[in-house]
């Protein structure tokens, strides 16, 4: 074993990913647990790790939770306890919400695409004026490309704006991005420390503009060149990841814009495509201590 | 054997399977988590998607 005790693998489902990783650390012989977050009880009062036997000052926790809130608030949890954990809560409250990122990405000096944060309909639509039609209108919290909308007119957007103001508080913080010039695809590049380890071109399905791969896209391999390297790791930093998948786009005249960074990242159609040995790799990051 | 509770149809249980793995009906496409058995595992239905879940 390397230099860390035991590894806990946080899950509330487990999807291919968790399994490669809980695979992956088995072949190298670490003390691997995992944990289905579901069933935990955390007492907040004292100093004891509720799923730990006494080892946690080498211990690691890799959060992969898919439920954003449940991950947050376990992994504060568990740093107020002293433990540490894979991303740390700065990171996935940073990159788990896309304005935070926006943020962070911008005062990094890294590309993005234009944004625009407003909370009302006279400053939505006055924003959309700015940024032109047809314009993104993307939730602050979510994933998969749920409830992001493509704005081709006024009339649209009048619509979207009636039945956000009818939704949960979050929906009326309207993050506005202009819809960039790109092939149609993206680019999902996966960060392990300072090094990217495989990256897939994301085609959209046929029948929708959005290039999720839980939409049906499809992955290709992308090559790695310096530049790729150099944006997607400056990006991982900036919201203070270690391991992360990174969005990019292909603007027409700009070159690439990071638009997200995932904390608790899907690397399935990565792996298929670009780099088998993904989940290794991480494995063999967290193993070697985190660079310190 | 192991059939789904939607359609009966017989679910194959991958060798290296582990607890808490979501495995899909070929015939209707429901989702399962297997849970631990004293041998082998059982399922139960699984939750397909959150409103807060992602990457």
């Amino acid at each position: 074993m390397g230099r860390i005790g035991r590894l806990y693998i946080l899950y509330d489902v487990v999807r291919w990913e968790e399994k490669a990783l809980y695979q992956a650390a088995l072949r190298k012989g670490i003390d691997v647990r995992m944990i289905d977050t579901k069933d935990i009880l955390i007492d907040l009062n004292n100093d004891s790790m509720p799923i730990d036997d006494g080892n946690y000052d080498s211990s690691i926790y890799l959060q992969r939770c898919v439920s954003y809130f449940r991950s947050i608030h376990l992994t504060a949890a568990l740093e107020g306890k002293g433990g540490r954990v894979i991303n740390t809560l700065l990171c996935s409250l940073i990159a788990g919400n896309k304005l935070f990122a926006h943020t962070a990405l911008v005062k990094n000096k890294i590309d993005t695409p234009k944004s625009i944060l407003a909370f009302t309909q006279d400053g939505v639509l006055k924003a959309l004026e700015m940024l032109g039609y047809p314009a993104v209108l993307k939730p602050t919290v979510g994933s998969w490309g749920r409830l992001i909308a493509l704005i081709s007119d006024r009339h649209a957007a009048e619509a979207i704006i009636e039945d956000r103001e009818h939704m949960s508080p979050l929906y009326q913080v309207y993050y506005l991005q202009e819809y960039v010039k790109r092939p149609p695809r993206d680019i999902r590049a996966i960060v392990v420390g300072d090094r990217v380890v495989g990256a897939i071109y994301r085609y959209s399905a046929s029948d929708t503009w959005k290039t999720n791969m839980a939409l049906g896209g499809r992955a290709e391999a992308c090559p790695i060149t310096k530049e790729l390297e150099d944006i997607c790791i400056r990006a991982c930093r900036a919201v203070n990841g270690t391991i992360a998948g990174v969005d990019l786009m292909e603007d027409e005249s700009r070159g690439l814009l990071v638009h997200e960074v995932n904390p608790t990242t899907e690397f399935k159609n990565v792996a298929k495509v670009s780099n088998p040995n993904i989940a290794d790799e991480m494995i063999e990051y967290i193993e070697n201590g985190l660079d310190g | 054997m192991i059939r789904c509770i939607e359609c009966e149809a017989d679910l194959k249980i991958p060798s290296d399977a582990i607890e808490g793995e979501i495995i899909t009906c070929p015939d209707c496409g429901a989702s399962y988590e297997l849970v631990k058995q004293r041998e082998g595992f059982n399922i139960k239905p699984a939750q397909v998607v959150g409103e807060d879940w992602g990457e």
